[in-house]
């Protein structure tokens, strides 16, 4: 593996090796060295172009516990017409010794470009590009769903998950429908027609227009965050509309199975896509996932530069 | 007095072989063996001798954009696509939308004297789709405006759309719409299915496209008018012009060569030089595309030429400019999807490549058949030599080619316009 810029790239059997890396890497974040000298002396940009400061700091946190040097370059608005095209931060980066680029960049498609383009030469990791995918969200939410529902089985065959919201506009969405489906689970998306892609028949999920039919069945239910501008651009009369027939409220989660898990890639909407009581409620597993992030990311870097060194080695 | 040129050995578009000698500008002689001693000579054996060929939609960027285009570049480049007639679109800054601005391009295409270049006016002022630009006065300045668009708009007001299309009945002109409805394409980064769900980019739904050619095909009935469709891009819209074609409706419409051989797939690569106006769409749409061509539901191939810059295309798709190269490679691309298929012969090649687009745009002395005493607009080319498609060599002064890369049948051995050899194409 040189770059992770989508989990189409990915086989099955290199996506486990993600989670199962990150579970042993988990267990040494647990004891009391937390940090790992396997990435020292390596440097990894944070190219963010567009604000999340969640996923930066968790890939931040990630390259600093396996002690790689973490620059942080905040290149808001890098399209030509702003100012310095994506080509030269690029060309920048490569001149400075990064082995390694963590992007988050609002153009669908900005990772592959800067992976494919001659213009550096080190490997790209995809923290969201635009509307297409977000992959470590996925795999953190993967290794998630397994840690709860997979009763020590290696993937996900036999669960059933519903992806709930602004699919057309999810990234996480699109990651998740690939990843998921390719560990063996079943996914129903749920959004009002408005918010699902054209094309979206040929995806391998099945879709429904109704939240309630579909959550008496599902193993994990995953809230996508709704954008208030959506209503603008008429995908939904108002927010009160929305929260009605597609947020998850104290009602449905009533009729969720017994070990059914509530999660969201964050940041939320409380009181637009879910309930401050659904967050919080006791099948809430939104920060656990925050914490496996951390560990998701550190078997992704560790995977992409630290090669066939063993984990905790000391040199 | 010019030198004469003997061109012989090759078969003319209706597959008889003829030798064709060429003097002051005019074919001096045609028959099965010519000799001629003094005569510059082009062995045409293996190769196919065509009327020049003639483009209705060029983006030749000057004024404005000589960074990517001048009229000599795209002259150039026209030249060794076997064009002999380019019209070049509107959409230059300062817009063509006065008398003046279609005299500077169409003086700037006579100073470089390798072919006509016919300017297209703007349908509305600076594009804008408001108000008539001074149509009337291009139409009667030294140009002779014939075609009017607002290419890269669409022109969307119907109430214009209606004005213009009555307006140019005067001069016999015609309006040349560029068919995008512009709410339903907001922010529109690709043709709207399968592959854009996966990539995560804007959709731009054929919808868009046949909502206006279903608009104006009636329009253009209800006040008689000339209507042609510009870049054609989606099996409906053929469904559309073929209805209008058999109630009678004059309208006429053109596709791309790449409309012909590439689909939305090429996207995956969020590669821009991939990225144009209209979008590639699927294979189901090149195949209606290609059949329409041959039964004459579409008229004519036209290349869209769009020539860019390096720096708006190498960037992130979404940012990048709309646009492909397409005059050096248009004749080679309509070979490999049009006459190696067996859709069309090469009568038909000539029809849809210089007589239907010269007729459209009232080119009188373009688009004519080869014969004894016609104008020597002639274009040679050998359809089995192999041109390989280098971004690197092209005579463009923009590399912006989707075609990078490929081996495409058939090679342009020789243009000749108005009597004189304006490009002679290597062995190599």
């Amino acid at each position: 593996m040189r770059h992770l810029l989508s989990i189409a790239d990915l086989s099955k059997s290199e996506a486990l090796q993600i989670l199962n890396t990150a579970e042993e890497l988990a267990r040494v974040s647990d004891g009391p060295m937390k940090k790992l000298p396997t990435l020292r002396g390596r440097t990894i940009v944070n190219l963010f172009a567009e604000d999340s400061t969640r996923t930066r700091i968790s890939f931040e946190a990630a390259a600093k516990r396996l002690s790689a040097d973490v620059i942080n370059f905040s290149a808001k608005g890098s399209s030509v017409s702003k100012g310095e095209s994506l080509k030269d931060t690029a060309q920048t980066l490569q001149a400075m010794g990064a082995d390694a680029v963590i992007i988050r960049h609002s153009a669908s498609g900005a990772a592959q470009r800067l992976a494919d383009s001659q213009w550096m030469t080190g490997s790209v990791v995809n923290a969201g590009d635009g509307t297409h995918e977000h992959p470590s969200q996925a795999l953190l939410d993967a290794f998630t769903i397994r840690k709860h529902l997979a009763h020590g089985g290696d993937d996900l065959t036999g669960l059933h998950i519903a992806i709930v919201g602004d699919v057309l506009h999810s990234r996480v969405a699109r990651s998740n429908v690939l990843l998921l489906t390719k560990l063996g689970a079943a996914v129903t998306l749920v959004a009002p027609p408005t918010l699902l892609p054209v094309g979206v028949e040929s995806w391998p999920v099945k879709v429904s227009y109704d939240f309630d039919s579909v959550i008496e069945s599902v193993d994990a239910v995953m809230m996508l965050r709704i954008q208030l501008e959506r209503m603008t651009e008429l995908f939904f009369p108002n927010a009160r509309e929305y929260s009605r027939y597609f947020g998850l409220n104290k009602d449905r989660l009533k009729l969720m199975k017994p070990s059914a898990i509530v999660m969201h890639p964050g940041p939320m909407n409380r009181g637009l896509e879910i309930t401050a009581d659904s967050a919080d409620s006791a099948r809430s597993v939104i920060l656990e996932q925050v914490t496996n992030g951390v560990s998701v990311r550190m078997a992704i870097l560790y995977l992409l530069l630290a090669g066939s060194q063993e984990i905790g080695a000391s040199e | 007095m010019s030198q004469s040129i003997l061109i012989s050995g090759g078969t003319l578009a209706n597959g008889k072989k003829s030798d064709l000698l060429i003097k002051d500008g005019l074919i001096a002689e045609m028959a099965e063996k010519i000799e001629d001693k003094e005569a510059k000579r082009i062995d045409a054996s293996h190769s196919i001798v065509l009327p020049g060929l003639v483009d209705l939609h060029t983006h030749l960027r000057e004024p404005g954009r000589e960074d990517a285009e001048t009229v000599e570049s795209g002259s150039r480049a026209g030249v060794k696509g076997g064009f002999t007639a380019l019209s070049a679109m509107a959409n230059t800054s300062p817009v063509a939308d006065t008398a003046g601005v279609v005299e500077q391009v169409y003086r700037l295409g006579q100073a470089a004297g390798l072919l006509d270049v016919f300017p297209i006016g703007a349908v509305t002022r600076g594009l804008e789709g408001e108000h008539l630009a001074e149509i009337g006065a291009m139409a009667d300045s030294m140009a002779r405006v014939r075609v009017f668009s607002d290419d890269g708009h669409c022109v969307f007001d119907p109430l214009v759309m209606r004005r213009a299309l009555e307006y140019v009945k005067k001069f016999d002109g015609v309006i040349a719409q560029h068919a995008q409805e512009p709410r339903l394409t907001q922010g529109s980064q690709m043709n709207e299915g399968i592959v854009s769900s996966q990539l995560g980019l804007k959709g731009w739904p054929a919808i868009a496209e046949e909502a206006i050619i279903a608009r104006d095909v009636l329009l253009a009935d209800h006040v008689q008018a000339r209507l042609h469709i510009c870049h054609l891009t989606t099996a409906g819209g053929v469904e559309i012009i073929r209805w209008a074609k058999a109630r009678g409706i004059s309208v006429t419409a053109e596709v791309t060569p790449h409309h012909l051989l590439l689909t939305d797939e090429l996207a995956r690569s969020y590669d821009p030089v991939f990225k144009v106006n209209p979008p590639l769409r699927t294979e189901a749409d090149v195949m209606a595309l290609r059949e329409a061509l041959a039964d004459g539901t579409i008229d004519i191939v036209a290349t869209d030429h769009a020539p860019h810059p390096a720096e708006t295309k190498e960037c992130e798709w979404q940012e990048a400019s709309f646009g492909m190269l397409g005059l050096e490679t248009a004749l080679s691309i309509v070979n490999k999807t049009m006459v190696e298929t067996g859709l069309m012969n090469w009568e038909k090649v000539a029809d849809r490549m210089s007589y239907a687009p010269a007729r459209i745009g009232r080119y009188e002395h373009q688009g004519l058949e080869l014969k004894v005493r016609a104008p020597a607009h002639i274009t040679v080319m050998n359809p089995t030599q192999v041109l390989r498609v280098d971004r690197d060599l092209v005579a463009s002064r923009s590399r912006n080619t989707p075609f990078h890369g490929m081996e495409l049948p058939g090679r342009i051995l020789a243009t000749i316009f108005n009597g004189k050899l304006v490009f002679e194409g290597g062995n190599a």
